[in-house]
Parts: structure tokens; C-alpha cells; sequence
């Protein structure tokens, strides 16, 4: 295992930047998830450190290596693929140890490593079967298993369990991170899915339009968004758009709220719905404004509320359903109300 | 209760398979029948049976040098289709190439021209570069291989272009991923995916040459003849069942080959 840099990596197709100037450090058995909506280039950037796409510029670097020139199958990363791309001419135990028949390892050696590397993926037994005649999990663990017997430098995963149906998910999710974490693998994971990539980075890499929006922890993501694209991609935001000046934020709909703004000028105030509070709760709160309810979603433990402040202004919030409180009925009046601090003030983006 | 009846459409539609399939089939059992014949002359009701004619045809020479000939240039025509019709396939499904899909038609050309037109627009080329380079060529077992050759290429680029239609790149991108280079990728994943398109457009483009009789009329030189000339040349004077028995011969042996092909690649899946 070795740790994993990439600086500056850019990759131009005609007039379209699908990464741009891209720096990402990776330490040693770090588990890294790139995350981002579609097109985001995410996906590319896996690719260029994985060799099937040449950067336009930039560097990767694994371990005390140079790998930016080089082609893919010299590059010792292990990459399992969305669709798993299991050889379908060849058994289970033949796809494992095509890795290690590459690098010249004699068949007496491979067969120990191979029956480790599927016993770690909880395959014991399955050796002479095809991949048409596995599961849609157990391709995927096959797919994992030909990655690790390689004993590769990273282990890249390109949106491994997206082809899975939502219980195996979870079990495969696990499996996963518990693999990574007993193996040390320094990791870097594909994935469009939040949750996913929540339960299993310990650091996350935001992607949109190509660029890095931000890097790291669960936490810092969402208590400290970068900017108003990650407070509404990690976990839900309510917007309200205005003017921010020395610490008062006026919206357009005439809300004058106290708030730590660092900026002036137009500007976004993102709300996260579970730091707001109604009726009583309110009270004590540094902003406090009267709100129509709109709609009320009955999520069990939770309650979501739509409330509208004034024609322009509307916030999203989720209160706990607790046992004997009056439920808000569309229509109702309520007071709603948030600490100075829970509202983060972005400049208003072009 | 009522039982379960074929409807009326079914009726007609088995009727009329039968037909057809009995049409096909027609000239393939008289010919199996008419080399058991006895009698010299074929006439019908038979005298009676005989395997003579078998004999007559192993020791025709005509017939045994035009078999071996045909076979030679059937396999060397076969390995030199494979040779350019392969990457070709390779070339015009996994390359945007300017004018692809009609280099493709291009390819597919010499399976739809008229076996008379091929062979005389081959015959003025070859005699042509004959008179340009003044190497033997007209007539020779070169010229005759890389006529059939034009008419394997294309059973060869329509099966393999079919087979890496469903072909999925990113076991490729696999292979290389786990330390396979391009050459070793090709030989390991690629051709094994590949492998029924390969033998089944070898199979028929050898077939296809091995039958052929039009082109290789204007080919073929003198104490040189592949198979079917040797046939259509015996078949000017007699008309004894020995022509029959070759044919019987011929046909076993390409439903032999056709068989056990099918073992290993189900030729209704690719074909």
C-alpha cells in the first residue's frame, strides 16, 4: 500500500474541461471517496490515475512514483469496475489469478493467494464456477477478490455497488470498509450515492463541473459547507436569497436576520432543516418570524415542514415527532426560529 | 373439457416450413440416392445398389488432385482471410475510420457479386500484372489462393464484426488493469470472446472456396483444376453416378466438419 498524490490534473476534450486543475493527497490506507453529481468528473479522474485516460496536465504520483505517463498495466492499481467486468471465459479461480499470472508468479505460488484472496471475500468454494453462473453480489466480490490478490498499490472502486439491489448494498458496504480498513488499502471510491459515501470515506472529495469543491470529513462537509453547492448537495439546505451587510442578512422577501455573514453584497443564507425550531422552542432563538404551513410530510420519527415566511421567502424544516405534540396542519400559523450561527452565508454565484 | 387444438395459422405455417425444408433437401437426397445406383445411366425405377461408384471416384485422379487441390487452397485461402478480415473487423467496429461503413460494404462485396463477373475482372487483372511484372501468375496456386481469399474475407468480417457487436470493452480495460499488455490482452480476453465469430466465418469461408466453381473457371491453369472443375469437366462426357458418389463424399464431409464445430461453438447463435 502506498500513499497516493495528484496534483494540478487537468483533462481537456475539445472545448469541454472535464477536470480542472484537480490536487488530491491520499494518505496511506486512506479510504477517499470522490463524490459529485454526474459529469462531475469524477469518474475521469479515476480513470487517469487507473492509466485508461491520459491527463491533459498534471501529475500522479503512488508511493515515491511517477505513474502520469505510464500505461495502465504497469501501474499496480487494483480498479474494480461498475460492471465488474469478470472474464467470462474464465472460472472464478482463473479470474483471481490472471493478476498474478501477469506478474510472472508461478502457478504453485498463485493457488495459496488465490484461495486467501476469495476466502477474504467469503467466496471459499466457489473456484470452479463461471461468473454467468454467480450472483449479481458474488460477481461483485469475485471482481473485489481479482483486485486484492494482485496486492495492488490503491484500490480504486468505480460506483462498485451501484449494479446491487439496496439490502445487498448495505451488507456489501460493510464488507467493504471492514476489508479496506483489516487490509490497509488506500482506497479511492467512485459514487453519486450521498449515503454511501457518508457510511464509508473517512474523507470525501466533492466534484462539480470538473472541479474540487471541497475535501473532507462527514463532519466538516456539513457543518462548514465551502460553498452554497456543497451545503445543498451534503444533506438538505433551505436557500433564501438577499443582501448580506455586517452581520444582518436581508432577504427578498424583507426578513431582517441576524447572522455571522463574513460577506456583503448579494448572497445565499443555507438553513439546515433540523437547526430550526417552532412554537415554544423558537422563543429563545435570535431570529424569530411567523410562517404559514404549506405541506407536512409524516416521515415516522420525523416531521417535514413546509412553511412560507413571505411571498419570496420559503424554508424547509424537520422537527422530531415527539409523542402528544399538536402536529402543524397546512394553513396553521406557527413561529419558527434559529441561532445566530445556523445560518452560513454564501456570495451569490454567477 | 376441450383439446387444446393448433390453430388454423400454425397448421399452415408448419405445412409451408415443411414444404420448403423439403425443397432444400430435395437435390441432396437424389444425389445421396443416385450413388448407390447400379445401373451406368441413371434411370428410375434403379436395376439395384452398389458401392462401385465410391471406388470409381477414390481412384478418378482428376477427382483426387482437384480434392487435394481444393483443399490446399480452401485452407491457405481460409488462414490469409482470417489474417486481413480479422483486424479489419477490429479496425471498422472500434474505430470512428472516415468512409467505415462503406469500407465495410466494400468487404462484404465479393459474397453478393456474380461468380462470373469476379472471375473475369480477376482474370484481366492477373493476366494484366502478368504483362506488367512478367511473373507467373494466371494459373498459378498463388493467384488461385488470393482469389479464393476475396471470397472468405467477407464470411469472415460479417461473423467477427457480429460476434464484437456484443462485446464488452471493460473486461478488456480488466485485463490490462491486472498487468496485461496489449498483445497479451488481445490473445487472453479478447479472442477467446471472439472465438465463435472466428470459427464460424472460417468455417463457411472455407466452404464458400472449397464449392466455389465460377471464379476458379478463369483461374485455374492447366493440369491445375481445384474439385468442382474436375466434376463439371467429368460431367462433359459421362454422366455415370461417380459425380454422384464425389458429391456424397463431399457433403460428409462438411456436415462432419459443421458438426463438430457445433460442439464447440453453437453456429445458430452466430449465424
Amino acid at each position: 500500500m502506498a500513499r497516493l498524490s495528484i496534483e494540478h490534473l487537468r483533462k481537456v476534450y475539445g472545448e469541454f474541461t472535464a477536470v480542472d486543475d484537480c490536487s488530491i493527497d491520499i494518505a496511506e490506507g486512506e479510504f477517499l471517496v470522490l463524490l459529485g453529481p454526474s459529469g462531475c468528473g469524477k469518474t475521469t479522474t479515476l480513470r487517469m490515475v487507473a492509466g485508461f485516460i491520459q491527463p491533459t496536465a498534471g501529475k500522479i504520483t503512488i508511493g515515491e512514483r511517477d505513474v502520469t505517463n505510464l500505461p495502465p498495466w504497469k501501474r499496480n492499481c487494483g480498479l474494480v469496475f461498475q460492471s465488474y467486468a469478470l472474464f467470462p471465459h474464465m472460472t472464478v479461480a482463473e479470474n483471481v489469478a490472471f493478476g498474478l499470472e501477469m506478474r510472472k508468479i508461478a502457478p504453485a505460488d498463485r493457488a495459496p493467494r488465490v484461495t486467501e484472496a476469495l476466502r477474504l471475500v467469503r467466496l471459499t468454494g466457489l473456484d470452479e464456477r463461471y461468473p454467468r453462473q454467480l450472483s449479481g453480489g458474488q460477481q461483485q466480490r469475485v471482481a473485489l477478490a481479482r483486485a486484492l490478490a494482485m496486492e495492488p498499490d490503491v484500490l480504486l472502486l468505480d460506483e462498485p455497488l451501484s449494479n446491487l439491489d439496496a439490502k445487498l448494498r448495505q451488507e456489501v458496504r460493510v464488507e467493504i470498509r471492514d476489508l479496506q480498513r483489516k487490509l490497509g488499502l488506500t482506497t479511492i471510491m467512485v459514487t453519486h450515492d450521498q449515503e454511501e459515501a457518508l457510511t464509508m470515506a473517512d474523507r470525501l472529495v466533492v466534484m462539480e463541473k470538473g472541479k474540487v469543491r471541497q475535501i473532507g470529513t462527514q463532519r466538516e462537509l456539513y457543518e462548514k459547507p465551502a460553498d452554497r453547492f456543497v451545503a445543498g448537495f451534503i444533506g438538505r439546505s433551505a436557500f433564501l436569497e438577499g443582501e448580506a451587510a455586517s452581520g444582518r442578512f436581508r432577504s427578498g422577501g424583507g426578513l431582517d436576520i441576524t447572522c455571522k455573514a463574513a460577506t456583503s453584497g448579494p448572497a445565499t443564507l443555507a438553513l439546515r432543516p433540523e437547526r430550526l425550531a417552532i412554537g415554544a422552542e423558537a422563543e429563545s432563538c435570535a431570529n424569530r418570524f411567523p410562517a404559514r404551513v404549506e405541506h407536512v410530510s409524516y416521515l415516522g420519527a420525523l416531521l417535514d415542514i413546509d412553511v412560507r415566511l413571505t411571498e419570496q421567502d420559503r424554508i424547509l424544516l424537520q422537527v422530531p415527532n415527539r409523542q402528544g405534540a399538536a402536529e402543524p396542519k397546512p394553513g396553521d400559523m406557527i413561529t419558527i426560529g434559529w441561532a445566530e450561527d445556523a445560518g452560513l452565508v454564501y456570495p451569490r454565484e454567477p | 373439457m376441450s383439446v387444446a387444438r393448433p390453430s388454423l395459422g400454425r397448421l399452415a405455417l408448419n405445412g409451408a416450413a415443411t414444404l420448403s425444408l423439403g425443397f432444400i433437401l430435395m437435390p441432396l437426397f437424389f444425389v445421396v440416392w443416385l450413388a448407390f445406383f447400379r445401373q451406368e445411366i441413371p434411370s428410375f425405377p434403379p436395376e439395384g445398389y452398389s458401392l462401385k461408384w465410391f471406388q470409381a471416384a477414390a481412384n478418378n485422379k482428376p477427382f483426387v488432385d482437384g480434392f487435394i487441390l481444393s483443399l490446399q487452397v480452401g485452407v491457405l485461402a481460409t488462414l490469409i482471410g482470417l489474417v486481413l478480415g480479422v483486424p479489419a473487423s477490429l479496425a471498422l467496429m472500434r474505430h470512428r475510420i472516415a468512409l467505415g461503413p462503406a469500407i465495410n460494404t466494400l468487404l462484404l462485396l465479393p459474397l453478393v457479386m456474380p461468380g462470373i463477373v469476379l472471375g473475369t475482372s480477376l482474370y484481366v487483372f492477373q493476366i494484366e500484372t502478368e504483362i506488367a511484372t512478367g511473373l507467373p501468375v494466371l494459373g498459378s496456386l498463388g493467384g488461385l489462393v488470393a482469389a479464393h481469399s476475396l471470397v472468405v474475407i467477407p464470411w469472415v468480417v460479417k461473423l467477427v464484426t457480429a460476434s464484437l457487436a456484443g462485446f464488452d470493452r471493460t473486461i478488456e480495460e480488466a485485463a490490462q488493469n491486472l498487468g496485461a499488455g496489449p498483445w497479451t490482452t488481445f490473445r487472453r480476453v479478447t479472442l477467446p470472446s471472439i472465438r465463435p465469430g472466428l470459427v464460424a466465418g472460417s468455417l463457411f469461408g472455407f466452404v464458400t472456396s472449397f464449392g466455389n466453381l465460377e471464379m476458379s473457371l478463369f483461374l485455374v491453369g492447366p493440369g491445375r483444376t481445384t474439385l468442382p472443375i474436375a466434376i463439371l469437366q467429368y460431367l462433359e462426357w459421362k454422366i455415370d453416378p461417380t459425380v454422384a458418389a464425389a458429391s456424397v463424399i463431399q457433403i460428409v464431409l462438411i456436415g462432419a466438419a459443421m458438426i463438430v464445430t457445433d460442439r464447440y461453438v453453437k453456429l445458430s447463435r452466430v449465424v
